[in-house]
């Protein structure tokens, strides 16, 4: 195609700009969180590692952290064999059963999440499960699933089937097939589901906001709370230190997803 | 496949359905106890008030705090999605034709915020937009304003904010079905006669509309469940319909208000969705997270 020089330049400078205002929040909030000065302003007049002394030194900052990782780690334990289980039933039985269900567990993707949460905030309130761990990981489970099976379905669909069939006819049993060679071969897709259920229970914060508190609230939830009243420059220092992390994480997952590929 | 007679077969395919069923049935438990029975105790709720009712819903469309509410919400969606498409169109055809590393580059921009988590983006445009902020300063430095504009705590803000979060739900789908569109149509187009625009109107915009389907979709009913952003830049008067639903528990414990808003908003959804989903499966539209 042949087009002249002056729209194509005209082009790339909107793209570019349209590209700017996508990168500029994580451009001005890395800046800001080594700042000086309480006072939003920018550039910052003098460096300092301030907000970041003020994030570690502080104890609710520091539980709210630990609850967090915690909540992704269990959150992962468990929606990862759940949801590659539900994954491989998904892509091999194509019936019209697997079909519904597979609909029903893209559910948590579908439906507006204050609804959910407040849905899960009365239930727990008659169960009890308001302010507890166990409360926190299931909901992030059902967050997280849709995840780790979309991954997981991807991956089964780029994977021989016959391949567990001949291990299975040479007499291994269906989970020592599935073991020892699907799973090797699906591994960075299961690996990816995991780390985005992971990201996915970092960052949740409606369905915390109502059901989590006291000794178990999470970062999200005293982040909320804290940009709710007043503009505190920690909460830069947390949001650097959050974005580096999803952002390694990230990479960590499609490096593998790509490998596989 | 099999010479056998049809009765063993057909016991075998009865118990790989039961193994399936049985490894799919965890996942679907927790999504029926997390999601399915709480929602549909909100329903119940919402109807049911010492005896069926239908008092609450009669509320939100004579009430003005809620139809406004409901309004305010829709017109905000449809800003948010109309800009994301403008936005997004350009910043997909450049991923989708630029070449290495542009396009990586392109692409890095987009899925950069996209892991970002939702409350420091809005956070940054908390900072960006205030009276004293970053846009603010530069917008005066550059003698295109003399005070101050009010850009946060306000719709504004809002919509600012909204676009952000969402233009990658819009490139994403965008770009997956233009890489699919090929070069050589368009090079057909061009030596039949066509000049460029005449070639992107009549080839390329007609075949990459399932992508501005999908993404206008996921855009609009993601904007008319929006509760963080609003709750932050909106300084209190943008009031979208998640917020109510959330002031009606938090602040005046309206648990049937709540559930009937909650419900309507579940329906709009849900239309919205079987609408689209009978042009372009749901399972594609939603893969793109």
């Amino acid at each position: 195609m042949k087009t002249t020089l002056l729209p194509r330049l005209a082009f790339g400078l909107l793209v570019g700009l349209i590209l700017i205002y996508l990168m500029l929040p994580v451009l001005i909030i890395v800046p800001m969180s080594f700042s000086s000065t309480r006072f939003l302003t920018f550039p910052p007049p003098a460096l300092s590692l301030r907000w970041y002394q003020e994030y570690f030194g502080n104890p609710n900052w520091m539980q709210g952290t630990r609850m967090s990782l915690m909540l992704g780690v269990l959150t992962v334990l468990i929606a990862t064999p759940l949801g590659t289980a539900a994954a491989y039933a998904i892509s091999n039985a194509q019936n019209r059963l697997m079909r519904s269900l597979h609909m029903v567990l893209m559910l948590p993707l579908i439906v507006p999440i204050i609804i959910v949460a407040i849905g899960i905030f009365f239930v727990y309130a008659k169960l009890g499960l308001i302010q507890t761990l166990t409360g926190l990981v299931l909901a992030n489970v059902m967050l997280g699933l849709p995840y780790v099976i979309t991954s997981v379905v991807a991956g089964l669909q780029s994977f021989d089937k016959t391949q567990e069939m001949v291990a299975r006819s040479l007499g291994m049993n269906r989970l020592r097939a599935f073991l020892t060679v699907t799973l090797p071969q699906i591994k960075a897709s299961v690996f990816a589901g995991a780390v985005f259920a992971f990201i996915s229970a970092i960052d949740e914060t409606i369905i915390a906001l109502f059901v989590s508190g006291g000794q178990y609230q999470t970062l999200t939830k005293r982040m909320f709370t804290a940009l709710r009243d007043e503009i505190d420059p920690t909460i830069a220092s947390i949001s650097t230190l959050l974005t580096a992390a999803s952002f390694l994480l990230v990479l960590l997952a499609m490096s593998g997803q790509k490998k596989e590929a | 496949m099999s010479t056998s007679t049809i009765d063993p077969s057909l016991r075998h395919q009865r118990r790989e359905q039961a193994l399936m069923t049985l490894l799919a049935a965890p996942a679907v438990l927790v999504i029926a106890a997390l999601v399915v029975i709480p929602v549909g105790w909100l329903a119940a709720q919402s109807i049911y008030d010492n005896g069926f009712t239908l008092e609450h819903y009669r509320r939100i469309f004579t009430e003005e705090v809620y139809w406004r509410s409901f309004a305010l919400t829709f017109r905000i969606a449809l800003m948010v999605t109309l800009l994301t498409l403008l936005l997004g169109y350009p910043v997909a055809y450049a991923a989708a034709h630029a070449k290495r590393p542009w396009n990586v580059l392109i692409l890095a921009c987009v899925m950069l915020p996209f892991w970002t988590s939702v409350l420091v983006r809005a956070y940054a445009w908390l900072v960006l937009l205030q009276r004293t902020g970053v846009a603010n300063q530069l917008l005066e430095r550059f003698g295109l304003i003399t005070e101050p504009l009010a850009m946060v705590h306000n719709e504004l803000g809002t919509v600012i904010a909204t676009v952000h979060i969402l233009l990658p739900f819009m490139v994403l789908p965008l770009y997956s079905t233009m890489q699919k569109i090929p070069r050589e149509l368009m090079l057909a187009g061009a030596s039949l006669g066509g000049g460029p625009l005449y070639s992107f109107r009549r080839i390329f915009l007609p075949l990459s509309l399932p992508g501005v389907v999908a993404g206008l979709t996921l855009v609009f009913v993601l904007t008319l469940g929006f509760y963080i952003t609003p709750e932050l830049l909106g300084g209190g008067r943008t009031i979208m319909i998640s917020m109510v639903v959330s002031r009606n528990v938090e602040l005046y414990n309206q648990w049937g208000a709540a559930s009937a808003v909650g419900v309507v908003l579940l329906i709009c959804v849900l239309a919205i969705f079987a609408a689209v989903g009978r042009i372009i499966p749901l399972d594609k539209m939603l893969g793109q997270k």
